[in-house]
């Protein structure tokens, strides 16, 4: 049963479920003191001892039901059925067999095998699958692809070659019990290809998961496909959260610093110096201030949604964030996705200023104009852009003031570094005033960029 | 048969905490139950008022141990939480004692020897009376084991929970002065968390991870029949199914099992036999703690009261 267990962690892991060695240790502790004898008790254990969240809990709620929904093996016979089949496939089940030919079939010269599906044994033959499963070791499967090498696999070492020979044999001999016989193993390929299935959804989840996310992660944005937006969102969502989870909740850090000498000596003067009250330095922190500046016109039209969805999770994370949204002209966002929801701000800014072409000159003294007075010298300035101005007055020089007032300025530019200074990107010009300049192109990157910028404020 | 032997206790985990009070589901149960076999603290979360504290309170008064309690907040620190040197009286000693340092150092010709013989006696300062046990450090120390409620950890900071880990895992605090101090007999340690923020993975691993939802209408009755004793069948089984209609509705603050509790005995109080529409609405401030809320909910109450008593038809 040690075994199952550890296949139900590695199904665990499939759902999303971290379990560590560690947490393994407990739930066999646990489950150890409750015994597999009572079903929903040992789906309590589990559940306390593996799942840290609700939602953890929920998942690994229905993974105990579909990895336990097998049918169970015989009352009567040990428990270790499971565990003796994995060993050696054939053995454990035939076995118990056996005993049933004795009592009057007469095919004694069939193998084991058939002799089982004749005998409609069924708890016998659920437990030899479950334990071929285990020697073809189901639990590796990764791929719907691999679904029909599997099925083969465990229906080999169940012994399907020698029944195939007897087939043939007994087809001359004995048709009619051909005919069951064939029936019989009908309906032993659909059982086997019920396991693998099930085996699929338990074991492969992870892995497909995981891949998925990570290919999605590093992929450029801006070449992402119609069909993965949607999941693409669902991760910039993650990240959003993660980050907020991270920096939301403004930790009280000890800004208790060093002790401050020589007031602690001028407060203690009436006792004679001894200090019965000590003065202590604070420290000193700034509060965070954020200017966004955010490109949404054509060139970076499939970019500028996700950096928009990221500015949104940024406003949940800061509390004084104010964003700014242009191609060609500039107008402030801030309000808008304050109060609507990610999609419903993006819609809005989209139909305000997006899809222009885009004129950072003229944004820059827009901005300038109207909003120089928002920066102060604890401020950081983030630009999401490309820099690709269509040969109009870059303005260098405002951006240059802009920096000057202001405490950092990060240019994050969904380009690869090679294309920046090539054909209309002033990227190398704006460059020189900014205190930071990233590649932004993948979903990863992106968190980077903002977790660092928002870390130091921490 | 050792497994056996843990259904039945688990129903003795049930029926202990029932006797005082706290009617436990079979989760709940079970979660107590293995907290003890596997010396694990249980980390309970759940929306306010269905019982999260009361179950430490029902734990510590059923096995007969005293409950320590520690409250989160923001800013608790080590001083508060764990120990804390007594400085005034440190500081009031050493002027006592400057007298008997004189005449300790006394003897010493040369200012090394008195260091040497300065250094002997440095500890004593720092020893086992000077230390103000908090909480943590209290519960450790109980000979008889105690019940420790860390109430709210999710208000705390995150850098408290690491300061919790080595007593959670090891039952052990380590006092740098005074090297590590185990416990006598292990605490059972229940967290409570309202899941305001989310805990460090490593709080969690350590813990059972108990989560206390709205419980069933059964149990829920069951849990008004014996806290408030003097509620008639009908009436309790008919607000309660008005409760469980309300939770259904989409509000700020859902009534929980404390709510319920409250209701009940406000009814009582009024001597009401069975809901009806004026009771109800001169009653629902029990119930829903935001006005908006109740102004939400009041438009439905008819059809609650009638949905409770007929599902208390066939129930």
């Amino acid at each position: 049963m040690r075994e199952n267990l550890h296949r139900f962690f590695r199904a665990a892991r499939g759902v999303g479920v971290h379990v560590s060695p560690a947490e393994s240790i407990d739930a066999m502790r646990a489950v150890s003191q409750v015994g597999f004898s009572d079903r929903t008790i040992l789906r309590d254990a589990l559940l306390l001892t593996l799942a840290k969240s609700q939602d953890e809990k929920l998942a690994l709620g229905d993974c105990f039901d579909l990895f336990f929904s097998r049918p169970e093996p015989r009352q009567d016979q040990p428990e270790g059925a499971d565990q003796d089949g994995s060993q050696d496939a054939d053995q454990a089940p035939s076995s118990g067999v056996a005993s049933d030919a004795e009592g009057g079939s007469p095919q004694q010269e069939l193998g084991p095998l058939a002799q089982m599906l004749l005998s409609q044994d069924r708890n016998a033959i659920a437990a030899a699958i479950a334990g071929a499963a285990g020697a073809a070791s189901l639990s590796d499967i990764r791929y719907s692809t691999q679904r029909g090498i599997f099925s083969s696999r465990i229906l080999d070492a169940m012994g399907l070659q020698r029944l195939r020979d007897e087939l043939d044999k007994l087809t001359a001999s004995n048709p009619a019990l051909a005919e069951r016989l064939r029936a019989a193993l009908d309906a032993l390929r659909e059982a086997v290809r019920d396991t693998v299935s099930q085996g699929l959804a338990l074991y492969a989840r992870e892995e497909a998961e995981n891949l998925r996310n990570e290919i999605l992660r590093n992929a450029p944005l801006a070449r992402i496909e119609r069909r993965q937006v949607a999941e693409m969102r669902a991760l910039i969502r993650q990240i959003a959260r993660r980050l907020r989870e991270r920096y939301s909740k403004p930790r009280k850090r000890q800004r208790r610093g060093h002790l401050d000498v020589r007031r602690t000596l001028r407060r203690n003067a009436a006792w004679g110096g001894v200090p019965f009250l000590t003065a202590w330095k604070r420290k000193h922190r700034d509060r965070p201030k954020i200017v966004a500046l955010c490109d949404v016109s054509g060139s970076v039209a499939q970019v500028s949604d996700f950096f928009l969805l990221l500015i949104h999770s940024l406003h949940e994370v800061v509390d004084d964030v104010r964003s700014f949204a242009f191609s060609s002209h500039l107008i402030e966002v801030s309000e808008i996705l304050e109060k609507n929801s990610p999609e419903e701000a993006m819609a809005e800014i989209m139909s305000k200023v997006g899809f222009g072409s885009s004129d950072y000159g003229s944004s820059l003294v827009d901005f300038e104009k109207d909003f120089m007075s928002t920066l102060t010298p604890q401020t950081t300035v983030i630009v999401l852009g490309d820099a690709r101005s269509n040969n109009l007055d870059p303005r260098a020089d405002i951006l240059r003031r802009i920096s000057e007032r202001s405490k950092r300025l990060v240019w994050l530019n969904p380009e690869g570094r090679l294309a920046w200074g090539f054909g209309d990107s002033e990227m190398p010009r704006y460059a020189t005033f900014c205190s930071v300049v990233r590649q932004c192109a993948t979903a990863q990157q992106l968190e980077r960029a903002v977790s660092d910028i928002v870390a130091t404020y921490q | 048969m050792a497994e056996q032997k843990a259904s039945t206790s688990i129903e003795a985990v049930e029926s202990g905490l029932a006797a005082q009070g706290y009617i436990a589901s079979r989760q709940i149960a079970t979660a107590v139950y293995l907290s003890r076999q596997i010396e694990k603290p249980i980390l309970v979360e759940g929306p306010a008022g269905v019982g999260k504290t009361e179950l430490a309170k029902a734990i510590a008064a059923w096995r007969g141990m005293k409950m320590i309690r520690l409250q989160c907040y923001e800013g608790l620190d080590e001083a508060k939480a764990l120990y804390e040197w007594k400085y005034a009286k440190q500081l009031l000693y050493t002027q006592i004692l400057k007298d008997k340092l004189g005449e300790v150092l006394g003897g010493a010709q040369t200012l090394h020897a008195a260091l040497d013989q300065l250094h002997d006696f440095g500890d004593v300062f720092f020893s086992k009376e000077f230390v103000e046990p908090r909480p943590l450090l209290q519960a450790l120390e109980q000979p008889g084991g105690c019940v420790l409620l860390i109430d709210e950890i999710d208000k705390s900071d995150a850098e408290f929970e690491s300061l919790l880990l080595e007593i959670l895992s090891d039952f052990q605090v380590t006092i740098p002065e005074l090297g590590t101090v185990s416990a006598i007999t292990p605490p059972t340690v229940i967290l409570t968390s309202n899941s305001e923020r989310d805990l460090g993975d490593a709080l969690k691993r350590r813990c059972l991870h108990l989560h206390i939802g709205f419980p069933e209408q059964r149990l829920e009755e069951r849990i008004v029949e014996s806290r408030v004793p003097g509620i008639s069948q009908t009436l309790r089984r008919q607000m309660v199914g008005f409760i469980h209609e309300i939770r259904s509705l989409d509000l700020k603050k859902l009534p929980s099992v404390s709510e319920t509790i409250d209701w009940a005995r406000v009814l009582v109080l009024l001597q009401a036999t069975e809901l009806d529409t004026d009771t109800v609405k001169d009653t629902l401030n029990v119930l829903l703690k935001y006005e908006a809320d109740i102004e939400a909910a009041a438009p439905q109450v008819t059809t609650f009261i009638a949905k409770a008593a007929r599902s208390n038809v066939f129930g």
